[in-house]
């Protein structure tokens, strides 16, 4: 009962710190799901846990600068040489708080790992330097790669001015479009090296690697757009293959998924765009 | 008494002249000198190109580099500052302090610490040259993840074999230490009277053997790969890219600790000193170092918590990880009562051991902060990770390092240094190391990944301020070099103390500079 009151109030104070926008330039996003929500409290609740913990040790530490400096007076009491007593305190309480904040952290984990009862998969693959996103059973699947006014500006001495072009390294040709409210389940891989897919608003992050198949979950509450990252070091362009996902009502996605069935129908099947090529 | 003999024998000091006397070197002192030149040199060079990484991250947009020049860069940044730097270093310190405070005439094998040394500048050598190849240098990351790493030119058996011969150095020079410590104490040093930075390097000499081979062996096993038409990493031949990592990472983890623990025993040295006071809590902060050593092995994964680990895996990562963060407080505890009723004095070397406290305290809290798995996923790979060590290993083994530096630089060259100069290096440094790192857990968190040259412009003002920090950071390094150099030509005589707080510990014992040869015979130790 107990351990409950302390894990009420710090995540009480994880709460109350104001929810900060989408874009902080600090601080993690509360982010477009529960799970980023959870993990936002989590983060927020660690982070008050050592603010706390450092207040104490600090203060101790400047205390003991200031008040026992040889040049005040201060005589060393050489006989302070050791406390078993104080060696256990200063252990069991430690192994406490971290058995307290454990458990909020392991119940979040199992439930990020709860891939059961999504309502639509989608085929996550990682290219030097693009994502293909495929509809699973659906028949839709394209590239989605840097858009072209940023792939034009980071070109190596452009001139371009990285501040003239929206959403800059943050916006592809073809974004992942999902419907809100639906459990969308991943299911990852990669085409040559490791690369990782990482859309901060979601809290979800998971490494694309050649050979095997990873899973990952997101239910989107709102509306949006949202913009990630690939986080696993791929080579060249590994900072200039962004990740877009537009989050639609359930009906707007439903009319787009007709329409690019409708496309994927009547077209010929489409070769893999070539990655933006830096210029010689 | 020791003293009057010691000071017989300098009468007689046959040192050797010319660069025999350096190629040759059997003496631990100057073998110690080398390595700690080798170690300046190297963090120079590493400086340098972490000063071109900030160059780039200064704006938004690419204005100096190809991106692949750039990935060498980072790549070669960490392993020349790992193995380059901080790992001679502490091996520098090893061999000058290790003999001079257990009584001990030298290492137990001084042809063998010869060889130590004298493979890392060629490995560099090596590893450097690999810049002037087509390909350029090694630009998967200094973690050398494969398949990406595989894709690498010339670089890569050059970067592949410099590793192995920078790990055959390591390996032998821990056997050295743990040889000479179990065996060469004077009488009466018992091990729970041998001092805290001989305890640290003992047990670190134990993790490099553990895991410097099975460096080699992820490396070898990237070769094979490579050249041989094996499949450990490759899925096609039913190999798991995966299977690197936890290897890597087995060896990673410990590694870390490697460059930590001899830092927390320079500074178990310096602060009992300048509080006027003994270590608090000696046997604790034994049995602290062992647990780190020992936690240190089963808490690797923690690298890997988005590689699609089950649930149990990550789940017990999770909790040993942060497990190791009570040994580790139990030492700033240590030594936080250490100073509490001393008597407080601020010289150089207390400056930068104080700075350390704070400091690594900070990187150990958002290590923390890392430990827990569901909200690693959105610190991983990111600036916020990049801060977090930077934050350990800078104002943590830097500063420890040179905290040592300053301590024993008058008994090694017989002369006090500019303290003014040194207290000028040590605020600058303080100052601008946090303008440097502490920004970059704010772009970590912002969404920020790193190992990137280029990024959105939410990301700039923070990358402004950390790029100025670094520029200034760097550029106060260089009084560090001109404190070393003024001091070796010259200065104010140094007495065997050194210091006014007059420290423990038989180094103190010996005149300063301390005799070419010392403690041929073994001192008396009560």
């Amino acid at each position: 009962m107990f351990y409950r009151k302390v894990v009420t109030v710090l995540a009480g104070l994880a709460a109350a710190t104001p929810a900060l926008a989408y874009e902080s330039s600090y601080n993690l996003p509360v982010g477009a799901t529960d799970i980023s929500r959870r993990v936002y409290d989590l983060h927020m609740m660690m982070f008050w846990v050592c603010v706390v913990i450092a207040a104490f040790v600090f203060a101790a530490m400047i205390y003991s600068i200031w008040r026992f400096r040889k040049s005040s007076g201060a005589v060393p009491d050489k006989t302070l040489t050791h406390s078993t007593n104080v060696e256990v305190v200063w252990t069991v309480i430690p192994v406490l708080i971290l058995v307290a904040t454990a458990i909020p952290a392991a119940r979040t984990l199992i439930m990020m790992e709860d891939t059961r009862n999504s309502e639509m998969t989608v085929k996550v693959v990682g290219y030097q330097w693009k994502w293909q996103y495929e509809y699973v059973d659906k028949g839709v699947s394209f590239f989605s790669t840097l858009a072209q006014a940023s792939n034009l500006a980071r070109q190596l001495g452009s001139g371009i001015d990285a501040k003239t072009v929206p959403n800059y390294l943050l916006d592809v040709d073809n974004p992942l479009v999902v419907p809100v409210d639906t459990k969308v389940r991943l299911l990852l891989t990669g085409n040559d090296v490791i690369h990782s897919w990482w859309v901060p608003d979601f809290a979800v992050k998971k490494d694309t690697i050649p050979g095997f198949i990873n899973e990952a979950w997101f239910k989107a509450n709102r509306t949006g757009r949202f913009t990630g990252q690939c986080a696993e070091l791929c080579g060249r362009d590994h900072g200039f293959m962004p990740i877009v996902v537009n989050v639609v009502s359930k009906a707007e996605f439903a009319a787009w998924l007709a329409a690019k069935q409708a496309e994927a129908h009547s077209a010929a099947p489409a070769a893999a765009p070539p990655a933006p090529a830096a210029t010689p | 008494m020791a003293h009057a003999e010691t000071l017989a024998l300098d009468d007689h000091d046959h040192k050797p002249h010319g660069i025999g006397r350096w190629l040759f070197a059997t003496n631990h002192k100057d073998i110690g000198t080398m390595y700690l030149v080798f170690a300046l040199v190297m963090f120079l060079l590493g400086g340098f190109m972490a000063l071109l990484i900030r160059l780039e991250l200064f704006k938004p947009g690419l204005q100096f580099f190809d991106p692949a020049f750039y990935n060498s860069l980072v790549t070669s940044h960490a392993l020349v500052m790992i193995f380059g730097g901080v790992m001679p270093a502490f091996v520098g310190l090893a061999n000058w302090m290790v003999p001079l405070q257990i009584g001990a005439p030298d290492m137990a094998l001084p042809r063998m610490n010869n060889y130590s040394f004298w493979i890392l500048p060629f490995a560099f050598t090596l590893l450097l040259s690999s810049f002037f190849t087509a390909g350029g240098g090694p630009a998967g990351g200094w973690t050398l993840y494969p398949p990406l790493s595989l894709q690498a030119g010339t670089s890569f058996p050059l970067t592949i074999f410099a590793i192995h011969l920078m790990g055959a150095s390591s390996i032998m020079g821990a056997i050295n230490v743990i040889v000479t410590i179990l065996n060469m104490r004077a009488p009466g040093m018992t091990l729970l009277k041998l001092p805290l930075f001989c305890w640290t390097w003992l047990i670190t000499a134990y993790l490099l053997i553990a895991v410097m081979p099975v460096l080699a062996g992820a490396v070898t096993m990237l070769l094979t790969d490579h050249y041989f038409g094996t499949s450990f990493f490759n899925p096609a031949g039913g190999g798991d890219p995966v299977m690197f990592q936890h290897i890597f990472w087995f060896f990673g983890h410990p590694e870390v600790y490697i460059l930590i623990l001899p830092a927390f025993g320079v500074v178990s040295e310096i602060i009992p000193t300048f509080s006027r006071k003994p270590l608090f809590g000696y046997d604790a902060m034994v049995y602290a170092t062992a647990s780190i050593a020992f936690l240190s092995f089963i808490v690797w994964a923690h690298h890997m918590f988005t590689v699609g680990m089950p649930l149990a895996g990550q789940m017990f990562f999770m909790m040993s990880t942060m497990l190791i963060a009570v040994p580790t407080g139990v030492k700033v505890f240590n030594w936080t009562t250490t100073m509490w009723r001393g008597s407080i004095s601020f010289e150089p070397p207390m400056l930068f051991a104080l700075a350390f406290l704070f400091l690594f305290t900070i990187g150990g809290f958002s290590g923390l902060m890392l430990a827990i798995a569901p909200a690693d996923y959105q610190y991983q790979d990111t600036y916020f990770v990049v801060a977090h060590f930077h934050y350990v290993l800078v104002p943590g083994a830097v500063f420890a390092i040179m905290g040592g530096v300053y301590y024993w630089l008058p008994k090694w060259t017989g002369h006090m240094y500019n303290q003014m100069l040194a207290r000028c290096h040590f605020w600058l440094s303080t100052i601008t190391v946090n303008i440097l790192f502490f920004p970059q857990h704010f772009l970590g968190l912002a969404g920020m990944p790193r190992r990137i040259p280029d990024y959105n412009v939410q990301f700039t003002d923070w990358n402004v301020v950390s790029s100025i920090g670094g520029f200034a950071f760097g550029l106060s390094q260089l009084l560090f070099v001109v404190v070393i150099w003024q001091c070796v030509k010259g200065g104010e005589k140094a007495t065997d103390k050194v210091w006014e707080a007059e420290p423990h510990g038989l180094e103190w014992t010996l005149p300063s500079p301390a005799p070419y040869h010392s403690f041929e015979t073994a001192p008396e130790v009560h």
